[in-house]
């Protein structure tokens, strides 16, 4: 290996830094999302240190977002577990896609930056290991900038939500409803998809109806992904 | 389906979802030391991580208010047309207080 490729697979301190720096603009956008993920979590009744933990700990919007959707008197174990995996199985997709340039790095390394790995961290760093840099640090650096924003943006919501008296008034209840629906329709979106979206949402809404309670959403992800298994992609 | 974790226990749900979510985050490397994701399991994953948001979603839709099903249609709209989230989002929020303040 020559010199110049252990410079794309190492991590060094200035690296991270202006990784950290170059997500910062993005990070904001994450900080009101997560002020967004705090005015809702206080809507259901988290109290603030379990919605900063929550955060702090998962530090994947989407899937706190649908706990909460799922948040009562009790929270069904099989259901959580289920829309927590499925919902950050794209990790599975887009850390296995990093692995030609990871595996370079020492295991407690490797394992360490995917810790922070998220979805603007990871397309930046796939996209500059792609043109020969290094993206080592802006997978981590970012993906630091990212997990601060993202507690800070909590924070600030769970400060707003508590002084608020009537939120469904005002919308509130929707702040959850409304942003997994933006992260649908923003996806990929073909008539393949579009088909697959339509069978998970009428065998959820069969399932909600006939099955057990909080099983409509393991339904619908097995059968919209088993169909996705089934019908392939034309490959572009 | 039937085990309970009661929310008076919110840091034993929490401690849940997050070694879930770590799982996602070592799995795809940690698999692709010992064997390379296959085609089939990838399209799996594709599909279905669209359709886990859609299956949460699609009761909402239905058994909401109009307020609930309005500020859906109108994110779903925003987002096909501007696709700007945030604004999307927002836009939502507003149409359903808008809607339970002055006509609900």
């Amino acid at each position: 290996m020559s010199n110049t490729d252990q410079a794309i697979y190492s991590l060094n301190r200035s690296d991270v830094w202006s990784g950290f720096k170059r997500l910062l603009p993005i990070s904001c956008f994450v900080a009101v999302f997560g002020v967004a993920f705090g005015l809702a979590a206080t809507q259901v009744g988290l109290n603030n240190s379990a919605i900063m933990l929550m955060s702090a700990s998962v530090f994947a919007g989407a899937s706190q977002f649908a706990t909460l959707e799922l948040w009562g008197e009790s929270v069904s174990l099989i259901p959580l577990i289920v829309a927590v995996f499925f919902i950050n199985a794209r990790h599975l997709l887009m850390g296995a896609s990093l692995y030609p340039w990871l595996r370079h790095l020492p295991p407690f390394k490797r394992y360490g930056v995917l810790l922070v790995i998220s979805d603007a961290n990871w397309a930046f760093s796939l996209q500059a290991f792609n043109r020969g840099e290094s993206g080592m640090g802006v997978l981590f650096g970012g993906g630091i900038a990212l997990w601060l924003f993202w507690l800070l943006g909590t924070w600030l919501g769970l400060a707003f939500g508590n002084v608020i008296q009537n939120p469904t008034m005002l919308g509130l209840d929707m702040v959850m409803a409304c942003f997994l629906l933006a992260m649908v329709v923003g996806g990929q979106k073909d008539f393949r998809i579009l088909v697959i979206w339509t069978i998970a949402a009428v065998s959820s809404l069969l399932a909600y109806r006939y099955l057990p309670e909080n099983s409509h959403v393991v339904v619908g992800a097995l059968i919209g992904g088993i169909v996705g298994v089934f019908w392939k992609e034309k490959r572009a | 389906m039937n085990l309970e974790i009661s929310t008076s226990y919110p840091f034993i749900i929490i401690l849940i979802m997050a070694v879930v979510t770590l799982a996602t985050r070592w799995g795809g490397v940690l698999i692709m030391s010992y064997v390379p994701i296959g085609d089939r399991v990838q399209r799996f994953i594709n599909a279905m991580s669209g359709s886990v948001l859609v299956a949460l979603l699609a009761p909402i839709a239905l058994e909401g208010d109009n307020g609930a099903r309005l500020a859906l249609l109108t994110t779903a709209v925003l987002m096909l047309t501007v696709k700007k989230p945030m604004l999307a989002i927002a836009a939502g929020i507003l149409v359903a207080a808008l809607f339970r303040q002055y006509i609900a």
